[in-house]
């Protein structure tokens, strides 16, 4: 079997594949199909620094090779994830990524500070949440405003850091410059695209938040072209998802420019799909005589 | 708890009223430990998210999914041909906890009335209620019949049995019951919760919400319940139901 490992901001992961954040919780029910080790890593569910009840339902709906979600962050607090949660998921031999949500750039700072002081191999900043009113996308659509949250959780955050960025935006690739010169070691993206599905019959969008972040395949040509326009901008690594679904998205996504990989949206679809892109990317690594990922990251040969 | 999704062989894919189809689909492993109450989440062939069909009856070999055609997915699970394979993660969810001593009454409303079968059979001769709009949508009779269960059909217009409510029906037995499962639409569960709550019966009822995942990592199939504090909090459907204790949920 090839050597699927990559290194992002000095952390060696077994596998380019990771757990998207709020798709998969905090690991304990996917452990129950396989064994999570199976991943490289795991984004573990948003969290916020109180516990946090989410959106009414509907939370979520159905679109064309996609879905639309609006969960609003419902999560147990950071605390809660420090004691409950994060003993178990370092068990499991995997990397661990924690994702963190907030209303102002104290409350991430707040938060990457007591991460910092616990086992937890990463922080994954989220600010570009489309689903929650205060928090989030606020601070992840101007330069100026990713800059100076970047450079506020920084200086409190010990781990490396993975900024998140929204592709609800004019021009993703200056706001990963404004990331990257902040101090993010590495960026991770696209989040979900704002979406809207409206019900014929009662007239009413069918999610009760009203709008909604559409993933799943719908988006991945969409984050394909914006993986390539930031790999073209920034020196630091970036962990590519959006649509990512079979072993030749995978493939595609590296060679847009991403050193590693988070897929979501395909495991609601087929939970066994992180061992079938494995499986997947390893038989083309050996056919192709392919020795590391990284001889594929951003081997894209623009016309 | 381990979860696993499988190919079960489609035996019988069959329309039994106006929009509502009867399947049976096969795989031994998986059927032979469903319980009532618990749901299958299917993959329907090219759609992104799977459908959550709750189970209507189960055996050592097969599971009946007795489903509503209302979308897109539905439609195409309903074309879906006998010899067929589906991909399948069942059996899910908490089902109903039925216990040995207690009389029961199983109450369903329209397409809330096929898990009610499965259930019904966990129990000698219960009360069961079933009610439907109208006689077109009237199923499964002859199933509870056969065994042998203590049957009432209503319909909102009277086009078959009693034209009455389920809960028209539940007032007059409450002497002869200890507890009341049920599964349909909410203003229907709310008014059996409620009817429930003042005689001080229990009352476990089966919901139903969009859903992602199936396994509770998502997060999307949210249900409002009580704590004990007084507080609310949000918990859901796939994974800590379907069937909730109907003094919790915040109807």
């Amino acid at each position: 079997m090839a050597d699927l490992s990559v290194n992002v901001a000095g952390v060696h992961f077994n596998s380019p594949l990771i757990a998207a954040s709020g798709t998969f919780g905090f690991g304990r029910e996917y452990n129950n199909f396989y064994d999570l080790s199976i991943l490289g890593g795991i984004s573990c569910k948003g969290i916020t620094l109180k516990k946090r009840l989410g959106n009414p339902p509907p939370r979520i709906a159905e679109t064309p090779s996609g879905i639309l979600n609006a969960v609003g962050l419902q999560n147990p607090g950071v605390d809660h994830f420090i004691e409950k949660d994060l003993p178990w998921l370092k068990e499991q031999n995997t990397v661990i990524i924690a994702n963190i949500a907030g209303n102002t750039p104290e409350e991430y700072a707040e938060m990457a500070e007591k991460l910092s002081n616990t086992n937890v191999d990463m922080i994954e900043m989220n600010i570009s949440c489309p689903n929650v009113k205060s928090g989030g996308v606020q601070f992840g659509t101007s330069c100026e405003s990713v800059g100076a949250i970047t450079k506020t959780v920084r200086n409190h955050c010990k781990k490396p850091l993975i900024v998140k960025l929204s592709p609800n935006v004019t021009d993703i690739a200056e706001i990963a410059k404004s990331a990257e010169a902040a101090g993010a070691d590495a960026i991770s993206m696209i989040n979900t695209l704002t979406g809207m599905r409206i019900d014929i019959n009662t007239k009413r969008p069918v999610i009760h938040n009203n709008t909604g972040g559409l993933s799943g395949p719908a988006v991945f040509p969409v984050a394909v072209r914006m993986v390539w326009q930031v790999a073209n901008a920034v020196n630091i690594p970036i962990i590519g998802m959006g649509g990512i679904s079979k072993w030749q998205d995978a493939v595609e996504m590296l060679m847009a420019g991403a050193t590693a990989l988070q897929i979501g949206t395909c495991m609601f679809t087929d939970p066994y799909a992180p061992v079938k892109i494995t499986e997947g990317l390893s038989e083309y690594m050996d056919k192709n005589g392919i020795k590391s990922l990284g001889e594929i990251t951003g081997s894209v040969v623009p016309w | 708890m381990n979860y696993d999704a499988q190919k079960f062989l489609v035996i019988k894919n069959e329309e039994i009223a106006a929009g509502i189809f009867d399947m049976l689909v096969e795989n031994k492993a998986l059927a032979s430990i469903a319980k009532a109450g618990q749901f299958a989440h299917i993959l329907v062939p090219g759609k992104t998210l799977r459908r959550p069909i709750s189970i209507c009856d189960a055996d050592k070999s097969c599971l009946r999914l007795v489903y509503q055609v209302k979308g897109e997915g539905t439609e195409i699970l309903s074309k879906v041909k006998e010899g067929e394979y589906l991909d399948i993660i069942a059996p899910l969810g908490k089902g109903f906890d039925i216990k040995e001593d207690k009389r029961y009454c199983f109450i369903g409303g329209g397409i809330g009335v096929p898990p009610m079968l499965y259930a019904s059979k966990m129990k000698e001769r219960p009360i069961v209620i079933t009610g439907f709009r109208n006689k077109d949508l009237v199923i499964l009779q002859s199933d509870f019949r056969k065994d042998n269960c203590d049957l009432y059909l209503t319909t909102d217009d009277g086009t078959a049995g009693k034209k009455a409510f389920v809960t028209d029906v539940l007032k007059e037995k409450l002497g002869e019951i200890d507890e009341v499962c049920a599964c349909g639409p909410m203003p229907m569960l709310k008014a059996i919760s409620e009817i429930c709550n003042e005689n001080n019966i229990p009352c476990q009822v089966s919901l139903e919400e969009r859903m992602g995942c199936g396994i509770g990592a998502c997060l999307v199939c949210a249900c409002k319940v009580k704590r004990n504090d007084g507080s609310q909090d949000y918990v859901h459907v796939c994974k800590d139901g379907p069937v909730f204790d109907s003094k919790e949920v915040v109807f």
